[in-house]
């Protein structure tokens, strides 16, 4: 079935990063932000939401919205491994006054360069559900990279501190960027079935967008390279398990709780 | 650096810039809150954030809360008591006509 699993990819990289986002809420470096981060959070959520009743209605059976974001464990989603991690550097601890924004905007800003490019394709699948979800969210995700790219330059361009913080996120984060171009198998059918979209296609003009703002934060591009991740086969870091445990508890407690 | 120094400092170094919206095209821009901000574009995306997030808008205005002159509270006996016995002011005096309609 890799139509649904082409669905379901695109479902899962909205929810794990409208959850992952969804952490600031409450925490936000600034009320305003605080607010804004949260509302970038639902419009994942909602994408997720259409994504996931797409992808239950191609599965059929008993398969729900909810069934899919909520009952299914780590090793079955399939969102980029970036998407995923928490919103510090490689090594720094886990409580909350270590969370780091430019991690979070920087991660937003690599995402969002990307789903701008890849709505705009989808709009143009074959399916024609998908594109009706793709112009949707192409206006949503447009408003987050522009969101990403502001706070971006204002760090790179700003103090000495919000400089180095954002290269340090950018160096960190850019090589789980190469997870976007390897083709999963499911892609690679959707593809071929006029459904999806080939990423390699996306990568010069992907690599060229991030390059120019790079350049007007002042900011160096990280050298390519660094360990290849395949979250969206399913290999996922430690990080994901937590997020699901936070995410799914309260739906898995109350099985058949309505509200 | 904890979220209460930023918080401080967030509102010492950002200037306050009050926030203006219009609900529908045709009505006018209203006052609705005010927030800091670094710049007006940043001010303009936070009031997006902030005040448009119900479908509140279709277009926003934000002014440095420093380029407002404001009445002052205790010039409100000279300032607006006087009209307040002139209810000749009103155009209360006469019937609108029906083709009128809403004015």
């Amino acid at each position: 079935m890799p139509h649904f699993a082409y669905v379901l990819h695109l479902a899962d990289n909205c929810i794990i990063l409208g959850q992952r986002n969804a952490q600031w809420c409450g925490n936000g470096p600034i009320l305003e932000e605080d607010i804004a981060m949260a509302n970038n959070s639902l419009d994942l959520i909602g994408q997720a939401r259409m994504l996931y009743q797409y992808a239950a209605e191609l599965k059929g059976g008993l398969a729900t919205e909810d069934s899919l974001a909520y009952f299914r464990d780590a090793h079955d989603f399939k969102n980029y491994t970036l998407l995923e991690l928490p919103h510090y550097g490689p090594l720094v601890g886990y409580a909350v006054e270590n969370l780091d924004y430019s991690v979070t905007i920087v991660r937003n800003f690599l995402f969002s360069t990307l789903m701008v490019l890849m709505w705009e394709k989808l709009q143009h699948s074959k399916d024609t559900r998908l594109a009706a979800i793709a112009a949707k969210s192409l206006k949503e995700v447009r408003y987050h990279l522009r969101h990403a790219h502001d706070w971006l330059v204002r760090f790179g361009d700003g103090t000495h501190e919000s400089q180095a913080r954002a290269q340090a996120a950018l160096n960190h984060l850019m090589p789980y960027t190469q997870e976007f171009w390897i083709q999963a198998p499911f892609e690679t059918a959707a593809y071929n079935a006029n459904i999806g979209i080939d990423t390699l296609d996306l990568k010069k003009d992907w690599t060229s967008l991030v390059g120019d703002t790079l350049n007007e934060a002042n900011l160096m591009t990280p050298p390519g390279g660094g360990y290849l991740t395949s979250g969206k086969l399913g290999l996922h870091s430690e990080h994901l398990s937590y997020l699901l445990g936070e995410m799914q508890s309260i739906a898995r407690a109350h099985p058949d709780g309505v509200w | 650096m904890n979220t209460k120094t930023v918080q401080t400092k967030t509102l010492s170094e950002w200037p306050l810039w009050e926030v203006f919206v219009r609900s529908k095209q045709g009505l006018e821009h209203k006052h609705c809150g005010s927030l800091h901000a670094s710049d007006a574009q940043h001010a303009l995306q936070m009031a997006r954030d902030v005040y448009t997030r119900r479908q509140e808008g279709v277009s926003i205005w934000v002014i440095p809360s420093n380029h407002i002159t404001a009445s002052h509270p205790d010039d409100k006996s000279e300032f607006f008591d006087p009209a307040s016995d002139k209810i000749y002011r009103h155009p209360t005096f006469y019937n609108i006509p029906n083709e009128v309609g809403h004015m």
